[in-house]
């Protein structure tokens, strides 16, 4: 989706001209593009009264934002602790290898899918589990992984 | 609904029973996030759609997790007159079956996990039978929750409501007693007799450190400075605790009630929220309560017609493990990035914007109105000397019975894992518990007499931290768990102190070695002494507590660690370095499961012959183990 002026006006009239919304602010602009373009973060910046340093500050250190545009499908998959001793660890190999990550987390080529951990969903009954998009999926094995990628290829 | 003065609460109060409990027959499903991840959602639409296409003349209505998450989806009925049945796994197939019964107005038996005979309502001046006279042919049979092994040691307290209400519904939480404490508290308290209940009862912090709560509350009221803040940390960050969650999603009133308590006692009119954004039906949840509880005046201005006046915002977290902290929560809700500071000045006295502000754990600020409502020596009763009350874990990892649980303080670990775990699955053993999330510690079964609570834990060496209980057993190496625990802290380290940052680094450096089977005796005092560097020198909590899962699996299985570095062994055998797949021949019937499963091709074979594995290509992924159903692939 391109950056319009009309796209960012929609987000930035619910919030008055102050520091403390600027999460919020940029949370939204997260979810509306997928990630955080250079332009919408200057838009941001300025009409809250931030340094754009700041934004930035803000952009790389919580996990919710993405400087990268991600792909259609996000894939996180949980690596918290009860999810990591049933096996979460090779799950996500699985998936990283059928997706051809090399990095630790990454997205696809063909902008088709993003990879990435997240540490706990809060879904430990059916552990180890991954949420792609909106959806969850539990007590995953390697074989349910590559199920799971087929079935969102297809989508 | 306005509800401006006591007698709309009880007008309020007759309205929401008779929604609860109405005269006529009554659905309820289970839709908390553990529900729905289970496909609580398409049973309800498929319910609904039914009672709709009929005409029916029940109710199909969604309640929150009563905390048996491993049997999810939970379903429930109640015909009048008739005991509250609970229906476990149900899917949409097993659905229809119970409703062509429930249509034709008798009780299922397919699927029947267990019955209430009497909803306790403890906030609501006594129990609630749901029959008379005696039970008859299988539900005589059925089980009451109070005698299943997971209940039998279980006392709901935080959780009173979850699972009985539609969290969604004001009336309901009303219903059972809900915003009476607060007017009690209101009309009938000063702040300081609100302050000197909760001080009495016992109460101490539920996010972690275990701080009594009125001492906090008495040193916030105290504060100069003007305005005050209330603040409710639904930031759950530990990996393996999901009782924030829950609560949210299936009793949010709760929350809100304690908090325009503490602001009373207090002197707050101003709160916050800040809740973990991957909770998406826990923001949409607390989203719609405080919509409700403002369009009811149970918050903004004069509330209760009482003249005191406090509202809400809800903060949205940005996903980092340290804003769980006070004062990085506290940067993160005024838009910085979340690294914590020193606490040399208490937040009680200049916390968000420099205010004073009180900061409290969901799970707190839900005990709250029980304690208003019932009184401090009520409270007292459940609990421990040093711990009082009952506390919420999320029982979860290598244990059958999955779930959340609250029990009283004092539960032993064992009692919780064997009685309500029903033990470690598949006949394996039992190994060790980690408690406390990543800054708590594993504790082994030697120590599993000892009582739950927040002195006797941490004198093991864990905390009692969120709540999070992780079973581990036999295939569990804790060299691993350490390095996962590290991993972990790493990633989610501010950067901003040199202990916390540089310090867990050097340490996962060290553990590496040890799983590749490298290393000495040398470091494993190398790595111990930098624990406790880093547990002395960091700045906040985290840094603090990191070393925590590495000291106490290098106190109680030090073995471990020195079958790695001496004999080049993972006795769990998990580390890959140290492991090697083969396939035993004469196990093997050769059912090319396995063949069509590996990624490399490192495993050849036809149909009914032995296959072989060749170990050059194999990257140990794991795959073939998992698929084979004959045991014939060995680990080693």
């Amino acid at each position: 989706m391109s950056v319009t002026f009309k796209a960012l006006e929609n987000i930035l009239e619910h919030y008055p001209p102050s520091s403390e919304h600027l999460i919020s602010a940029l949370q939204d602009v997260q979810a509306k593009f997928n990630y955080l373009p250079p332009e919408a973060m200057t838009a941001v910046c300025d009409h809250l009264g931030v340094p754009l340093s700041r934004g930035w500050a803000v952009a790389t250190f919580y996990k919710a934002f993405s400087l990268e545009p991600k792909g259609e499908h996000d894939v996180a998959v949980c690596l918290g602790t009860a999810c990591h001793v049933r096996g979460a660890a090779n799950v996500y190999e699985k998936f990283r290898r059928d997706l051809g990550i090399a990095g630790p987390e990454g997205t696809t080529r063909d902008l088709k899918f993003s990879l990435r951990q997240v540490r706990c969903l809060g879904c430990c009954s059916m552990a180890p589990v991954a949420q792609v998009d909106e959806e969850i999926h539990g007590n995953l094995s390697q074989r349910k992984a590559g199920h799971l990628l087929r079935m969102y290829r297809k989508r | 609904m306005q509800i401006t003065s006591i007698d709309d609460l009880q007008k309020a109060k007759g309205v929401g029973l008779a929604q609860l409990y109405p005269d006529k027959p009554k659905i309820l499903v289970g839709m908390a996030t553990c529900g729905l991840a289970a496909g609580a959602q398409k049973v309800y639409d498929f319910l609904s759609k039914k009672a709709q296409d009929a005409h029916w003349g029940g109710v199909v209505e969604k309640t929150g997790c009563i905390g048996f998450c491993y049997k999810e989806p939970l379903v429930d009925a109640i015909l009048p007159g008739q005991p509250r049945v609970t229906y476990e796994q149900v899917t949409p197939e097993i659905a229809g079956a119970l409703w062509e019964e429930l249509a034709a107005g008798k009780i299922p038996e397919k699927q029947v996990m267990a019955r209430i005979d009497v909803d306790d309502m403890i906030l609501n001046g006594g129990p609630r039978k749901f029959y008379k006279g005696k039970l008859k042919g299988f539900l005589a049979k059925t089980p009451r929750y109070e005698d299943l092994d997971f209940f039998k040691l279980q006392r709901h307290i935080a959780m009173r409501n979850c699972g009985f209400i539609d969290p969604d519904n004001l009336l309901h939480y009303i219903a059972r007693g809900g915003y009476f404490a607060l007017y009690n508290a209101l009309t009938a308290m000063t702040p300081d007799e609100v302050i000197a209940a909760v001080t009495t009862a016992g109460l101490r912090g539920r996010g972690g450190g275990g701080f009594p709560t009125g001492v906090k509350w008495a040193s916030c009221r105290k504060a100069k400075g003007w305005p005050k803040y209330v603040l409710c940390n639904a930031d759950e960050g530990d990996p393996g605790a999901y009782m924030d969650r829950s609560l949210i999603e299936g009793d949010p009133h709760s929350i809100l009630e304690g908090m325009l308590i503490g602001a009373y006692a207090i002197g707050s009119s101003e709160g916050y929220i800040y809740v973990r954004a991957e909770y998406p039906l826990a923001v949409k949840t607390l989203q719609r309560a405080i919509f409700a509880a403002r369009e009811a005046g149970l918050l903004g201005q004069n509330i209760l017609g009482t003249g005191f006046s406090f509202d809400i915002k809800l903060n949205l977290g940005g996903g980092a493990f340290v804003c769980g902290e006070s004062t990085a929560l506290m940067a993160s809700i005024e838009g910085k990035p979340g690294e914590p500071r020193a606490k040399y000045v208490h937040t009680v006295d200049k916390g968000l914007w420099d205010r004073p502000s009180n900061l409290n754990n969901v799970e707190t600020w839900a005990n709250v109105p029980v304690i208003i409502a019932k009184g401090a020596d009520w409270y007292r009763d459940t609990g421990t000397e040093g711990s009082k009350g009952t506390k919420i874990f999320s029982l979860v990892g290598q244990v059958k019975n999955v779930g959340l649980v609250e029990v009283p303080m004092g539960v032993s670990i064992k009692d919780l894992v064997m009685e309500v775990g029903g033990g470690v699955p598949e006949n394996r053993e039992f190994k060790a518990i980690q408690i406390g999330g990543p800054s708590g510690g594993c504790i082994p079964k030697e120590h599993w007499g000892l009582p739950i609570d927040f002195d006797s834990l941490w004198d093991a060496g864990a905390i009692m931290g969120s709540g999070g209980m992780i079973v581990m057993d036999n295939s569990t190496c804790m060299v691993d768990v350490a390095k996962f625990f590290l991993d972990f802290l790493i990633d989610e380290s501010c950067g901003k102190c040199i202990p916390c940052r540089l310090g867990l680094k050097r340490m996962r450096e060290i553990l590496e070695e040890f799983s590749a089977g490298k290393g000495s005796l040398e470091d494993l005092e190398e790595l111990q002494s930098l624990s406790e560097a880093v547990k002395d020198g960091s700045l906040c909590a985290l840094g603090g507590s990191a070393p925590n899962p590495v000291l106490t699996t290098l106190r109680y299985f030090r073995d471990e660690y020195e079958a790695h570095i001496l004999q080049g062994k993972c006795p769990a055998a998990v580390c890959k370095d140290l492991i090697t797949y083969s396939i035993n021949p004469e196990l093997c019937n050769g059912c090319t499961a396995c063949v069509n499963e590996c990624p490399q091709g490192a495993i050849t074979g036809t149909k009914k012959e032995p296959h072989t594995l060749n170990a050059s290509l194999c990257i140990k992924c794991g795959a073939c183990f998992e698929v084979c159903k004959f045991g014939a692939v060995a680990v080693a």
